[in-house]
């Protein structure tokens, strides 16, 4: 299992050299011209300005040479300028980061825990309606396009009845907490500041409850699969031989067998979060680097979505990663090629 | 794995039609109602121009209107016919899905084929293609591909059959792995077929269950990545009614909700039916096998 390990991590730094040229490459077959994004219009009749501005962005340089430059940047932390802000693309996404992350974490633990609640009953009342009603919300919440449930859902619950504010992180004129993590709910928990911690948490639920939904679906049928498999299995017959009631057959004994197989479909969970972190930063007006890549998608800003690609790649292949080594470790049997 | 191509195999020395009459016979009721769902869809895709519904891009009433008797589902911004444009919306939806799974399916089968029949150097080279590609998270990938060769459709069905092509290429490689070691491929061999006629002929017949299975769930998932990078400007453009760019629409005026509603439910029929379609299919295959 060792030796899969440390195959797997020689691995990616070649994945990383892969996607980074991927995207070099991607940024070079542009049909879009960079330079009209860079050169106000009247300008671009003025050779002297057009030239200036090549050699400032590099654009005048051969291909190869510009490669070599790219991957030599790239392995500093630098992604390069956005066109756009015109700062640099690691800044902006630094920034943004942790807008994003704290909309991931809550949406994971929302979507974990309502996986887990509705797997855990669904099992132990197998056949039921409860058990059909909890499989179709199930469903429709991986089902539903995002940027669409986002949107009806905040209409019903912001819009008509005021059960949560709007868009955004805090209510507009609201300073943000002092920063420590850039997590709005834990920084005002920091600073002691218990209604601004209250009100970064509005405006935190739904988006992450929209979010966390659609990954409730693939938690919940393999938290119910699993659980009832469990159920069928000779250690749960000998419990109940031993007079445990039902109840504590599956907390007891079924659920800890189950925890390995969520555990593992973390990464696959992942690709979903990124997704739909995207969608649900545009619907919200949530200022992360979601957003942030869907405007620089919209204004030809290749650099800023370069380095939003190679940042989230980075992350994806991180847990991919973690979900292998959980996979091999929770499952010594599984033999890896 | 080897259960489902042999019964593919055995299926395919009865005649086609009745195999596929049992297996629509063993289809669960739920891939029954997908299915249903999706044939709705396609006629619609092939017969909407002589519905008696409003012109999708004229205005056909006063603007922003709740949903009525005359508007069924209201009237956007520009007093046009929502319920008529959902309906028109199917056609730019749908087709591109199917274009957009076939290639992914051929492109992916067709590299994923030779490199597990031809292995060495074909299998390393197509394999870390693989890894690179399934390397981004989707949306990102494709948003760097629409992004770079400029929005549009077109452009957007390129940068999903981009996304997609190596879930094919991994399954394809798989079951040509497997197929490969079997005794009549052997035969072939030992009766001097090519290499190229052995694969073609001995092999990929007994591949496609998989690879049809993946292909009908992807259906849905296509639709809702094209209506995504729509929504956020990337795919159609206005003033088409295609159903990410209906929703788009609609994100601007929380007030006026049913503007994107009916183009939500669309989507949402698409993806529900093609995973209860799929679901019933793996099973039945499954259970043929068993």
């Amino acid at each position: 299992m060792l030796a899969y390990i440390v195959r797997r991590l020689i691995s990616i730094p070649f994945l990383l050299l892969g996607v980074a040229s991927v995207s070099f490459l991607l940024s070079q077959m542009t049909k879009g011209d960079p330079l009209a994004a860079l050169v106000p219009e009247r300008m671009m009749s003025n050779p002297e300005i057009v030239e200036a501005v090549k050699a400032e962005w590099g654009l005048d340089k051969p291909l190869p040479v510009r490669y070599v430059r790219y991957l030599g940047n790239l392995i500093q932390g630098d992604l390069g300028t956005s066109f756009s802000t015109r700062r640099p693309v690691a800044t902006d996404i630094a920034e943004r980061l942790p807008a994003t992350l704290e909309l991931v974490i809550a949406a994971m633990i929302i979507g974990t825990a309502l996986g887990l609640c509705l797997g855990l009953l669904s099992a132990r009342f197998r056949g039921s309606a409860f058990d059909s009603l909890a499989r179709i919300f199930a469903l429709i919440g991986s089902s539903l396009p995002i940027f669409w449930s986002g949107l009806i859902l905040l209409y019903l619950l912001s819009v008509r009845i005021a059960l949560v504010p709007g868009t955004g992180r805090l209510p507009p004129r609201v300073q943000p907490p002092p920063t420590h993590t850039g997590l709005y709910t834990i920084d005002a928990l920091i600073a002691g500041d218990i209604s601004l911690f209250w009100q970064a948490l509005a405006h935190l639920a739904l988006p992450a409850f929209v979010l966390g939904w659609a990954v409730t679906g693939i938690i919940t049928r393999l938290v119910r699969s699993s659980l009832i498999e469990g159920l069928g299995q000779d250690y749960a017959r000998t419990a109940r031989a031993k007079g445990a009631p039902e109840r504590v057959v599956l907390i007891g004994h079924a659920l800890p067998n189950a925890m390995i197989p969520l555990l593992t479909i973390l990464g696959f969970t992942f690709a979903y979060l990124i997704t739909g972190a995207v969608l649900t930063e545009a619907i919200f007006s949530w200022p992360g680097i979601g957003s942030y890549a869907v405007r620089a998608a919209a204004s030809l800003d290749y650099p800023a979505i370069g380095g939003v690609t190679i940042v989230g790649s980075v992350a994806f292949l991180l847990a991919n990663l973690l979900t292998d080594i959980a996979y091999a470790w929770a499952n010594p049997r599984i033999k890896v090629h | 794995m080897a259960e489902l191509s042999n019964a593919l195999g055995t299926a395919a020395s009865r005649t086609r039609f009745v195999g596929l009459r049992r297996l629509v016979r063993r289809l669960p009721p739920t891939a029954k109602v997908g299915a249903a769902i999706l044939l709705f869809w396609i006629v619609t895709v092939l017969t909407i121009h002589f519905w008696p519904v409003a012109d999708p891009l004229a205005m056909v009433g006063r603007r922003l209107q709740p949903p009525s008797g005359d508007h069924w589902l209201g009237t956007d911004a520009l007093g046009r016919d929502v319920f008529s444009r959902t309906l028109h919306g199917s056609v730019w939806s749908i087709p591109i899905a199917i274009v957009v799974v076939a290639f992914a399916v051929a492109i992916g089968s067709a590299l994923g084929a030779v490199a597990g029949f031809f292995g060495g150097w074909w299998d390393a080279v197509i394999m870390r293609l693989v890894d690179v590609t399934v390397s981004f998270p989707p949306i990102l990938l494709a948003m760097a591909v629409a992004a770079m060769l400029g929005p549009g459709l077109a452009n957007a069905s390129i940068a999903m059959v981009i996304v997609w092509w190596p879930i094919y290429a991994r399954l394809m490689r798989a079951q040509v792995l497997e197929v490969r070691e079997r005794e009549h491929v052997e035969a072939a061999v030992a009766g001097g077929a090519g290499r190229v006629r052995v694969l073609v002929v001995h092999v990929l017949p007994l591949c496609w269950t998989p690879t049809l299975i993946n292909a009908t769930m992807d259906f849905g998932q296509v639709v809702l990545l094209a209506a995504s990078l729509s929504f956020i400007g990337l795919g159609a453009t206005p003033p088409s009614p295609e159903w990410g760019s209906m929703i788009s629409e609609g994100a601007t005026r929380f007030y006026n909700w049913w503007i994107a509603f009916g183009p939500g439910m669309a989507i949402l029929s698409v993806v529900l039916a093609t995973s209860f379609l799929g679901d019933g299919l793996r099973d039945a295959f499954d259970r043929r096998a068993g």
